[in-house]
């Protein structure tokens, strides 16, 4: 008994991928491709737009925790951020094998949806953990300000440890890749989508704890160990563009 | 002077310190307070050298009245030297953390005056940190050999963590190169900081608002190199440390000439011994993780580790009577022990395993690197296909895999021309 295949048209958001998955259980089809509406092109495959229905969201989302166990869940909803080519198909045949053997079914690392979504979460989890070390503030009118590049969508994850770190602070973390915004002020927080973000002038204060920085950085390393693949190894220079150390300190004295 | 100059003289003062971890200890942050810690700890840069940079590492002075040989701050060196005061400490710590430059502080000193003097500069600062900064990130804080055990007491309800450097392998070494230092002073403060941290464990659990001493733990580094004991001497050591003090960690810090005298290596064409300290991390790794025993890693015959394998394949190559393993049957001890496969490893092929038989492609799968592990594993009773070796071969194997790791010296351009050649 096979499904039709049909080629799903959503709104990209995480409870239309779980009204997807409700419409497919409902018509008994097999999604053959996810595709957003602003990226929608011809198909092979006969297509079907889905409209974002929170009541059927919520249904499937509280499946969740009893058919794929704490585990399952979890991987799902952050197999949703990671940058997994072809992510919302691998997660349709991650939560119909959840659904078929029920929780304990991701210790099945050898299976291919649940090796697929296993090492996209970790490679999720690993950036954010090393963004909760490589972001960058900049003081500016007493707000905390700094962007990131990452692959992955990690604010959600990052707004936990920031918003326990820097209770009573104001902050915007900008995320360039993804276009979206986590804004926090004491008490409360969004992420926000937001198209573009220029990060303001820096006063003498902000320039100087940068350059103490930036002289602290140079002076803690042994020139006896000069080690710079060690140091790709463990910090890619992807990350580079967006750290304090690295900025040219000329611009700095232009400004100064 | 200038807050920016003391930061490079302190800073720079401080880098011989290997230990930047700030792990540990998990602590969320609250209203009203700064700061966090998370017990994995966080790197929050790596500089040049490709050691990470936790914390904010800096001596609170470098003024020192001691003249130990191997060390950059003794009274004898000719330096600049400079003091932060608690304020401007707090302020730099403060504006660092904030930016998310840091997780937190290292504070050491150098002996200004007299032991129980520099302690109590250091409680100032991280009182005034804790209290009027209300800082909740991560305090690493060195205890001085020599001060007055209230003292300790006092740094160690300030700090996370503590450490006391036991700085050479031996008593004898210490005697040689640092006079001023004696055995027993240094391992009393260490005496101390178990028993407080034994007793501050039981008195959580007791009161939920008892305080907290040490909650981190503490650790402590020695120089490797800059004296000729063995490895199996300083792994033993390193042993007898974890088992009677209760240790964290214990970093190795290859020597890096600093000084011209006589007792030590001339500075002149010496190789800091790098690959020895990186051998000496990955024994202690097998000591603390994979359930290892100093004395099977290393002994009599064979008092220093192989600098061309890691410690676990030379284990492997003199035990090659527990090999091969059969992936699909073998205990976790069992499969921490084959060269290559590690705790996560181990733990995949438990889980995945109960699912079917596990095969080399599925062993990829998994994750698990097979460079080292093919040779000594099989699955379902069969080694990986087309591979033969003879016990003979296997070291060349083994060895011809890690060569591509190891750093080569750099090649040289010849020139015909050489002028510089006599320099």
């Amino acid at each position: 008994m096979s499904w039709t295949q049909v080629s799903y048209l959503y709104d990209g958001s995480l409870a239309g991928f779980l009204t997807c998955v409700f419409e497919a259980y409902t018509h008994r089809e097999e999604p053959a491709d996810f595709t957003p509406f602003h990226q929608a092109c011809a198909s092979f495959y006969a297509q079907r737009s889905i409209e974002t229905d929170q009541a059927k969201a919520q249904r499937v989302y509280r499946s969740l925790e009893g058919k794929l166990g704490k585990t399952g869940k979890d991987w799902l909803l952050r197999g949703f951020l990671t940058c997994l080519p072809d992510r919302e198909l691998w997660l349709w045949r991650f939560l119909r094998l959840g659904y078929q053997r029920g929780p304990g079914f991701t210790r099945d690392l050898t299976n291919p949806a649940v090796c697929q979504i296993h090492k996209a979460v970790l490679a999720l989890n690993s950036e954010a953990h090393q963004f909760t070390g490589f972001v960058r503030f900049s003081q500016l009118e007493g707000v905390l300000v700094g962007t990131i590049t990452p692959k992955n969508r990690v604010l959600p994850l990052l707004r936990l440890h920031f918003c326990s770190r820097l209770p009573q602070e104001q902050f915007l973390l900008y995320d360039k890749a993804h276009r979206e915004a986590l804004v926090h002020t004491p008490g409360k927080w969004a992420i926000l989508p937001m198209e573009d973000f220029q990060m303001g002038q820096a006063d003498q204060e902000e320039l100087a704890y940068r350059k103490m920085w930036r002289s602290f950085y140079h002076t803690i390393s042994i020139e006896g160990r000069y080690n710079p693949r060690c140091r790709m190894t463990h910090m890619p220079k992807r990350y580079w563009g967006d750290m304090t150390e690295f900025a040219p300190p000329e611009q700095e004295a232009l400004e100064e | 002077m200038e807050l920016l100059q003391k930061l490079e003289i302190l800073a720079d003062a401080a880098k011989y310190d290997a230990a930047c971890t700030s792990s540990g200890l998990s602590r969320s942050g609250r209203p009203g307070t700064i700061g966090s810690t998370t017990a994995g700890g966080c790197c929050h840069s790596f500089s040049a050298d490709g050691r990470c940079i936790s914390l904010l590492k800096v001596l609170m002075t470098n003024v020192c009245v001691y003249d130990c040989q191997y060390c950059v701050n003794r009274r004898s060196n000719d330096l600049p030297r400079a003091a932060f005061t608690p304020r401007e400490l707090c302020e730099l710590t403060m504006g660092f953390y904030r930016r998310n430059y840091i997780e937190g502080l290292f504070l050491s000193s150098a002996v200004l005056r007299d032991p129980d003097y520099t302690t109590e500069r250091m409680i100032q600062c991280l009182r005034l940190l804790r209290e009027e900064y209300r800082f909740g990130g991560y305090i690493h804080a060195k205890a001085i050999p020599g001060a007055d055990p209230i003292l300790t007491r006092q740094l160690g309800l300030l700090a996370d963590r503590l450490s006391v450097n036991i700085e050479l392998p031996s008593a004898q070494s210490l005697a040689l190169l640092a006079p001023d230092k004696k055995k027993q002073a240094i391992l009393a403060p260490m005496k101390q900081i178990r028993d407080g941290i034994t007793v501050s464990k039981q008195e959580l659990k007791v009161y939920r608002h008892a305080p907290r001493f040490a909650p981190a733990g503490q650790s402590t580094q020695m120089i490797v190199g800059a004296t000729g004991e063995s490895d199996r001497q300083i792994l033993a050591l390193t042993q007898g440390l974890y088992r009677t003090y209760r240790l964290k960690r214990v970093f190795y810090s290859a020597y890096m000439p600093v000084s011209n005298s006589p007792l030590l290596p001339a500075p002149q064409g010496f190789q800091p011994p790098l690959l020895r300290e990186h051998r000496l991390y990955q024994a202690d790794w097998l000591l603390r993780f994979y359930h290892f025993q100093a004395e099977e890693i290393l002994d009599e015959n064979q008092p220093n580790l192989d600098p061309r394998l890691d410690p676990k394949c030379g284990w492997a190559l003199r035990h090659l009577e527990h090999f091969p393993v059969e992936v699909n049957r073998a205990d976790y001890e069992t499969l921490l022990r084959v060269p290559g496969i590690g705790v996560k490893s181990a733990r995949r092929i438990l889980a995945a395993r109960r699912f079917g038989p596990l095969n080399f492609q599925g062993l990829k799968q998994l994750g698990v690197v097979l460079k080292r592990a093919q040779y000594f594993i099989t699955c379902s009773g069969r080694m990986e296909r087309g591979l033969r070796v003879n016990p003979d071969g296997l070291l060349r194997h083994l060895v011809a895999l890690e060569a591509p790791n190891l750093a080569q010296p750099e090649p040289e351009q010849l020139s015909l021309f050489s002028t510089g050649g006599a320099s």
